[in-house]
């Protein structure tokens, strides 16, 4: 690949953004990382050792020689992590999932929906998305509570006798999680199956295909890569997600940003929080690069 | 063809449902006299007066709205900058890190990223406040407004640039003159995005500012944890109706400008 020189202009267009970046997401990236490695101390900010320039080369190179793996280590021995971890997986993983069976028939419904009317219904669907995302989840707390709508309606129905126990259980964190997505896993199925060719339907259906199997066959998996995209988008934000697990769960909801939440805020142990999310950050983007390295390779085949 | 109509039907109204159901139970309440959320004490707008006093919700609100504004014009014009040497630039060194960076926080955790200003300040020792708040949000709000204008800049066809310099305009001025017109509407829609992300933004601001600067979401979470008040319902209403209008005036101004359109057609 041909690398040529940037001309003065250039630099400066390149140079802001990348001053910014580099001060105030490389470098607190880096600082984490290197959190991540020391010890928690008493003095403030809590850990040691604490980085400064001032020290030279001989003072870094006896710092290197500090650092330690112990919140590392203390993240495989401490059940707390590792038990939010794969809380965290479960509950983005169950949410996902609902999501899909909730948001696709709706998605579908509005794909075959007159031409001229799905715009609108498009605004209409996204438009939740732009009130405060914290309004919507407070929205659910009044229906969810113990005292709240919900079981206030079934209990004057008489459906049941006491109220269901729902607000601050892990059921209403997934509740919360496919609520608030939601319009992320509704746009890609949405644009997927509307970019669907009718007429592939007509001739399935055209060589005998029962409208079950046209489903089957023809629409859901041409949706694939639009289900694909809405499950990712989902999943993503709802492992490390932090206010609903915080304002919808109870003390038995484990989750990751909750748990680092505290460990930064109340413990004060910011090298395993900081640990923890390097760990987190590993996780979450190494799936990601993998994919897009799957997806490069299957273009480089095709063509 | 009835039978799938009905289907088509049922499933939208049962998204439509699922969807507002929550926020119109959520402003209905907030006209309600009583502060219980069951109990109908009749209609009253006695939690509007109420949030009228409140000094501290309005302060919050008042600090959200300048931080958004102030974080939404950096983060435009540095993810402009950004966008521009991702698709005008060529492959420059060390691109792919300056894109990855960019990127990054987009997969991210909120916790995560707030974690790492938040350290990154105290060792800056830069006091927390609405400083650090602004900067904070210009840089997660960044990552979207330079996706949001790299796309933009894609479309615009690079032979018009090179037309514009052909006839005796500078490098700048053919992007000034040709491009930032046709850019023009993402621009607007990148400074909205980042603006709104901005002011509903919780986890970040809590970790980036410090005593003296609250936002609104800050107010309202605090409030919610101490216990409900109708209070919220009012405040969450008005937002509501904010964007409402926000949105109703979009739709006029989109068909305004088609039907001009067809008009001069």
């Amino acid at each position: 690949m041909m690398r040529r020189k940037l001309n003065v202009g250039q630099r400066l267009v390149l140079g802001a953004p990348y001053l910014w970046i580099g001060l105030f997401f490389l470098a607190p990236m880096a600082l984490i990382a290197k959190i991540s490695l020391s010890r928690p101390a008493q003095a403030r900010p809590p850990y040691e050792p604490v980085f400064s320039f001032g020290d030279g080369f001989s003072g870094l190179v006896k710092k290197l020689g500090s650092l330690t793996f112990e919140a590392y280590q203390s993240f495989g021995e401490d059940r707390l992590y590792l038990d939010s971890y794969l809380n965290s997986l479960a509950i983005a993983g169950v949410s996902t999932l609902l999501m899909l069976l909730v948001a696709y028939p709706f998605a579908l419904a509005m794909a075959r929906a007159p031409a001229r009317v799905r715009p609108l219904l498009i605004g209409l669907a996204v438009a939740p998305f732009w009130t405060s995302f914290l309004i919507r989840v407070y929205a659910w707390i009044a229906l969810l509570k113990d005292e709240g709508l919900i079981n206030h309606a079934l209990m004057a129905l008489h459906v049941i006798d006491a109220p269901l126990s729902i607000y601050a259980t892990n059921v209403a964190v997934v509740i919360g999680i496919v609520y608030s997505y939601l319009p992320f896993m509704l746009l890609p199925l949405y644009s997927a199956l509307a970019r669907q060719d009718p007429a592939l339907r007509e001739a399935a259906a055209d060589l005998g295909a029962s409208p079950a199997q046209v489903f089957w066959r023809v629409t859901l998996p041409l949706s694939r890569s639009g289900v694909f995209a809405g499950c990712l988008l989902v999943f993503i934000p709802a492992v490390g997600e932090f206010v609903i697990p915080d304002l919808l769960g109870g003390s038995e909801t484990l989750m990751i940003g909750k748990t680092l939440w505290s460990d930064f805020f109340a413990n004060r142990d910011w090298p395993s929080a900081s640990a923890a999310a390097i760990i987190l950050l590993a996780l979450l983007i190494g799936p990601l690069l993998i994919a897009e390295r799957a997806r490069l390779r299957a273009d480089g085949e095709r063509s | 063809m009835t039978g799938t109509d009905l289907a088509r039907r049922t499933a939208m109204a049962a998204g439509f449902t699922f969807l507002y159901g929550p926020i119109l139970i959520l402003a209905g309440m907030s006209f309600n006299a009583s502060k219980l959320v069951t109990v109908w004490g009749g209609f009253s707008t006695r939690w509007y007066l109420a949030l009228l006093d409140d000094a501290a919700m309005l302060g919050a609100a008042r600090i959200s709205l300048e931080a958004a504004v102030l974080s939404a014009i950096i983060a435009t014009a540095l993810g402009l900058c950004a966008a521009v040497a991702l698709t005008r630039f060529g492959e420059f060194r060390t691109r792919s890190l300056f894109f990855g960076a960019l990127h990054a926080p987009l997969v991210m955790p909120e916790v995560v990223l707030g974690l790492a200003l938040l350290s990154a300040f105290v060792s800056f020792g830069m006091e927390r406040g609405f400083v650090t708040l602004v900067i904070a949000h210009a840089t997660f709000t960044m990552c979207f407004t330079t996706v949001v204008l790299v796309a933009a800049l894609r479309s615009c066809d690079p032979a018009l640039e090179e037309a514009a310099q052909d006839l005796g305009a500078t490098a700048l001025q053919a992007f000034v003159l040709v491009v930032l017109p046709s850019a023009a509407p993402a621009l607007v829609s990148a400074f909205l995005l980042a603006f709104t992300l901005s002011l509903d933004d919780l986890v970040i601001a809590s970790f980036a500012t410090g005593p003296g600067a609250t936002t609104l979401p800050m107010r309202i979470y605090s409030q919610v944890r101490l216990g409900v008040t109708p209070e919220v319902n009012a405040i969450s209403t008005l937002a509501l109706a904010c964007v409402a209008l926000a949105l109703g005036l979009a739709a006029l101004a989109t068909k305004g400008r088609s039907s001009a359109a067809t008009d001069l057609a």
